[in-house]
């Protein structure tokens, strides 16, 4: 998938890689798109809640070696 | 979407319960939400410009793993049981705790309390110090870091009236 902004949350723990999300967010234009890539476990539910509550919308989420990979794309 | 609003009080000045508040209201920020933390009594310590000397203390927490965030796994996996009439008597106990739950923490790649806290005023949460606390215990409001503000009860519910969630911590 393509994407915009690339965001390395591996080895930070909650709720690190959410607050880097949202700053890194802040940084983009509407409609642009985010990857990012993170080993914390519970980020799984946590990047789907995220999206729910602020509106942006979460493409993908998938697993594979540990890593958890999201595509985000910003309201 | 209206905007939510979250409010907290912090009264804990340890190193464990120094988490909670700033997680929560980090996290909320990040959601959306307008968020508050009061500090009052042991919370004020959350505020000073150094809290590199917040301390955890096992003593009478039978809730905290005591266990060594170095060496090989099977000695990791150890619960040191340590009764707490030894904990008591063996000087430095706390000290040493401590550092034992900030490497853990930084083992993990969980934030430190600076950390969070400097992400929470990045993200404009309020941080509002209890005037009457400041007082009782004698602190300056030069031991404090900049950008809060100082209230009493009133000045907390004054926010805390129109918010979604309200959290004693």
């Amino acid at each position: 998938m393509d994407f915009n902004k690339d965001l390395d949350a591996r080895g930070l723990n909650c709720p690190l890689p959410i607050l880097r999300t949202k700053k890194t967010l802040n940084e983009m234009a509407s409609g642009e798109v985010l990857r990012v890539i993170a080993t914390d476990p519970g980020s799984v539910k946590d990047f789907a809640a995220f999206a729910k509550q602020t509106g942006n919308e979460l493409l993908s989420s998938t697993e594979g070696n540990g890593e958890f990979t999201f595509f985000i794309r910003k309201k | 979407m209206d905007e939510k609003k979250l409010a907290i009080i912090a009264t804990k000045g340890t190193l464990d319960w120094a988490y909670p508040p700033f997680i929560l209201a980090s996290t909320a920020a990040a959601l959306g939400y307008e968020t508050q933390i009061f500090f009052t009594f042991y919370g004020l310590q959350l505020l000073k410009k150094d809290v590199s000397d917040l301390k955890v203390s096992p003593l009478g927490n039978p809730g905290m793993p005591m266990k060594m965030p170095f060496g090989p796994k099977w000695f990791r996996d150890i619960n040191w049981n340590i009764p707490n009439a030894v904990q008591a008597i063996v000087p430095g106990f706390e000290s040493l705790a401590t550092t034992l739950m900030k490497q853990t923490i930084k083992n993990n790649g969980v934030a430190t309390i600076p950390e969070l806290r400097s992400l929470c005023q990045e993200a404009d949460v309020k941080f509002i110090a209890c005037q009457m606390t400041v007082e009782l215990f004698g602190f300056e409001h030069s031991d404090f870091i900049d950008g809060i503000e100082y209230g009493g009860a009133a000045t907390f519910f004054e926010f805390a009236g129109e918010t979604d969630i309200c959290l004693f911590i």
